[in-house]
């Protein structure tokens, strides 16, 4: 693919992930817990997976066409780290470590296994067809 | 829940030139680093963090509800920086048998990170 239309497929998906993470960070207002962007990793990190060990199986045509807007962008712009880190350390300022130490066990352990069962269900989807 | 179109835009506009800004830096890392070791996500997360550690020193609190807080922590940085992909390098590196190299990638992304957070608000301030 002619690079600018990779950053322009990449651009696209990524507004489109970042601006649902935002509705849904809306929609789950929770001070105690950072739930939303708990839900959103997760879920980011099951659909990169569950699409790339798909798309492995389907090289050509267009599952390949939609990879740079599905995966580096929305992917990508839907699932953030930085935020997830600040909510971390917000939690560590509020005096609160050890809710601070379980959002950052269970969200990784979370995205791990959103990751793995995405991973299973995309090989089994391409086994299908 | 209220949603207005300006915040939406401004997310919106924010994530795209993040996401084009993640892509652009993976690819340069990636090129001089190769792609053996996720060394181009590793980057934009450490990078991101340091900037969201800026800019929570500089804009925290009360500023998170304005319009800058929305272009540039919600869309930029938060479209910059990404979990998905490291969760599957993770995966990946996991699944070609190299452990030391998946501990080493996700407790070096974790660490590092929240150091580069906390090192951006502290010289930003501090969180507020």
């Amino acid at each position: 693919m002619i690079a600018w239309r990779a950053y322009l497929a990449v651009g696209l998906g990524s507004a489109l992930g970042a601006v649902l993470r935002y509705l849904i960070s809306l929609a789950m207002v929770t001070p105690a817990f950072p739930w939303a962007t708990l839900a959103v990793n997760a879920l980011g990190s099951w659909l990169i997976a569950a699409f790339a060990a798909y798309a492995a199986r389907r090289t050509t045509g267009r599952v390949a066409r939609w990879q740079p807007f599905l995966v580096a962008g929305f992917c990508g712009g839907f699932t953030t780290f930085s935020l997830f880190g600040l909510e971390v350390l917000r939690l560590l300022d509020a005096g609160v470590p050890w809710r601070a130490g379980a959002y950052l066990l269970v969200s990784a352990a979370l995205w791990l296994t959103a990751a793995w069962h995405g991973d299973r269900v995309g090989r089994r989807a391409a086994a299908l067809n | 829940m209220v949603v207005d179109w300006v915040t939406l835009g401004l997310v919106a506009g924010g994530g795209a030139l993040g996401g084009m800004g993640r892509l652009a830096v993976s690819n340069a890392v990636a090129r001089r680093w190769g792609a053996a070791f996720p060394w181009g996500t590793l980057a934009v997360n450490l990078s991101g963090a340091l900037g969201m550690g800026l800019l929570a020193g500089l804009l925290g609190g009360p500023g998170e509800a304005g319009p800058a807080w929305s272009l540039a922590a919600v869309g930029l940085l938060g479209g910059y920086t990404t979990v998905s992909s490291l969760s599957l390098q993770v995966l990946t590196l996991w699944q070609q048998g190299r452990r030391a190299a998946t501990l080493g990638y996700a407790l070096g992304t974790l660490g590092a990170g929240l150091v580069a957070l906390w090192l951006g608000a502290s010289l930003a301030g501090g969180l507020s």
